[in-house]
């Protein structure tokens, strides 16, 4: 039985149809890279992933089980903006993660606990290089440091499951490298499941173990809304990558010349 | 140089914040020293020295029939009704707020309720307090906390709604439960947003307070500047306004760097 199963999932807006007949089973341990045109509801997949929205119609089961209809401790994310809280310390938006399930009627730990949380908090930002920045505010941090602080942040909880969407997007290349080796080295530390929207396709295929495309296969010209998308291709690329090269060369030039391609 | 790209050097800035006050100032001398050299006994524009006189009068001698000194005296007593009215004003204020703007569950029947009463004029129900809490300390205070918690509330409740749900998210996948979450998410972005809105309310707290010690008081500096005001005595109630100003002032300069120092990492509070 697969981690996470997608059956026959139905997002509508209204009479905007956002994705339709979604099916899709993932294992633990999977890197997903999620792509496809801008609005066609990546987003939209991983709010439901996340348990911020239902879907329409259809179920989406996490070891079997109906997914819990509320964000929870399981399942970690990353937003592209608005992913860590500005009126903690770096540390401490870490530490929160830690403090928050053990003290549900004060939310804060105290002595010696309180210690051993920042501590582990401070190990963790050692990792992803922001141990120098322990005590400065998210607003005086650069953008890539705040991701690197939201990824911190995420894995703190040892999520089963990383919702990242479009984490990098607003890095410069550079930057966007150092935090591909980061994300690979913790991945590979933890195993757990991760699914990663990105516009950047070379993005995707250096990360991901698995490649899903999401597109619209039916339009209807008097009602662009009325259709959704579906996964159109769902392109292991653990193979050899020789197998992986055929495999994204037989995509359809609509799919890729809207991603940015290596 | 465009007008609009043309800034005041260090210097100039506080010779053209001054200005203004130097110019009320001098036209104001001017005015009193006119109609005094005209009229000796003229009321409605006392010399300096002459509010000097009442001011050591009201402030620095004792009040011959009471033994008190009357200004220190109305200064507590107002500062007491506005302290207790801002207090109880911020407490319920940001508590209705942040109710009505976090959870849906409250908002939706807190928030209508919200919107109708901030429309209600306070002082129109000024009676209806002075019947239900008397005529003493209760209905002052009350007539603060009733005029100005409403707009508070609707300020918070706006601020809550603000704050992106990416963040209400993001604390749930760090194992917040809905309690949690508002004492360690919403409540400490919302403190310094809990400031700024009270010094906006600041005025119409001042402007409460006056009115209601108009009314019906024994003391205070509104009740002081009502009673004089039957014996034409601007020379007590000029410098009674200013001293008003002053303390206004004061209070909305404090609020301001406590915002700023409490919160440092709220950059609202910078601009
Ligand atoms: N709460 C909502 N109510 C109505 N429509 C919505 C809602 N959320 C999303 N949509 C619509 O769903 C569509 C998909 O949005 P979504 O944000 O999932 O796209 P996306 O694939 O993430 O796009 P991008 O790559 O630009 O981020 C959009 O057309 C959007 O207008
Ligand atoms: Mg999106």
């Amino acid at each position: 039985m697969s981690f996470i199963q997608v059956r026959n999932v139905w997002q509508e807006y209204g009479d905007q149809t956002v994705l339709e007949g979604l099916r899709l089973n993932i294992e633990e341990g999977e890197f997903c890279a999620l792509v496809g045109a801008s609005g066609c509801g990546k987003s939209t997949f991983l709010r439901l992933l996340l348990g911020q929205e239902r879907p329409s119609r259809g179920q989406i089961l996490l070891d079997g089980q109906p997914l819990a209809a509320e964000p929870d401790a399981s399942r970690g994310v990353v937003f592209q903006r608005y992913s860590v809280l500005p009126h903690l310390s770096v540390l401490d938006n870490v530490a929160l993660g830690l403090e928050l399930p053990r003290a549900p009627l004060l939310g804060r730990l105290f002595g010696h606990a309180k210690a051993e949380a920042r501590a582990q908090a401070a190990a963790l930002l050692h990792r992803v290089g922001l141990d120098h920045a322990l005590d400065k505010y998210p607003s005086q941090l650069s953008g890539g440091m705040q991701q690197r602080l939201a990824i911190a942040q995420a894995l703190i909880m040892k999520p089963r499951m990383l919702l990242l969407d479009e984490p990098f997007g607003a890095l410069d290349p550079g930057i966007r490298k150092d935090m591909h080796a980061l994300l690979l080295e913790l991945w590979q530390e933890t195993r757990l499941t991760v699914l990663m929207v990105t516009h950047d396709l070379s993005e995707g295929f250096t990360l991901g173990t698995r490649l899903l495309v999401f597109d619209k296969v039916r339009h209807d010209p008097q009602a662009p809304s009325a259709y959704g998308a579906r996964i159109t291709y769902d392109i292991p690329l653990n193979l050899d990558r020789h197998a992986t090269r055929e495999a994204v060369a037989a995509l359809p030039a609509h799919v890729t010349e809207r991603l940015k391609t290596a | 140089m465009r007008l609009i790209n043309r800034k005041p050097g260090r210097s100039w800035r506080i010779s053209l914040a001054i200005l203004p006050f130097a110019l009320l100032l001098i036209a104001y001398l001017a005015g009193s020293a006119a109609r005094l050299a005209d009229n000796p006994q003229d009321k409605l524009l006392p010399s300096v020295v002459q509010m000097a006189d009442a001011v050591e009068r009201m402030a620095f001698s004792e009040d011959p029939r009471s033994g008190r000194y009357l200004f220190w005296d109305d200064t507590a007593a107002s500062l007491k009704r506005l302290g207790m009215g801002l207090a109880i004003a911020a407490v319920a204020g940001l508590s209705l707020g942040l109710l009505s703007g976090t959870l849906p569950l409250f908002g939706t029947s807190l928030s209508p309720l919200l919107t109708v009463v901030s429309m209600i004029p306070p002082l129109a129900i000024l009676p209806v307090l002075f019947i239900v809490f008397g005529l003493d300390e209760l209905s002052k205070v009350m007539l603060i906390v009733i005029g100005i918690t409403p707009v508070i509330a609707r300020d918070i409740e706006q601020r809550a709604r603000e704050i992106p749900v990416e963040l209400l998210i993001k604390a749930q996948t760090l194992g917040a439960n809905t309690w949690t979450l508002i004492l360690r998410v919403v409540l400490p972005q919302l403190l310094p947003r809990l400031l700024i809105a009270l010094q906006l309310a600041l005025g119409s707290a001042w402007l409460f307070l006056i009115a209601a010690e108009a009314i019906a008081a024994t003391d205070g500096l509104g009740y002081r500047i009502f009673l004089v005001r039957r014996y034409l005595a601007m020379d007590v109630i000029l410098p009674y306004v200013a001293w008003i100003t002053l303390l206004a002032w004061l209070m909305d300069y404090g609020l301001k760097r406590l915002t700023r120092a409490a919160f440092p990492w709220y950059d609202g509070g910078r601009a």
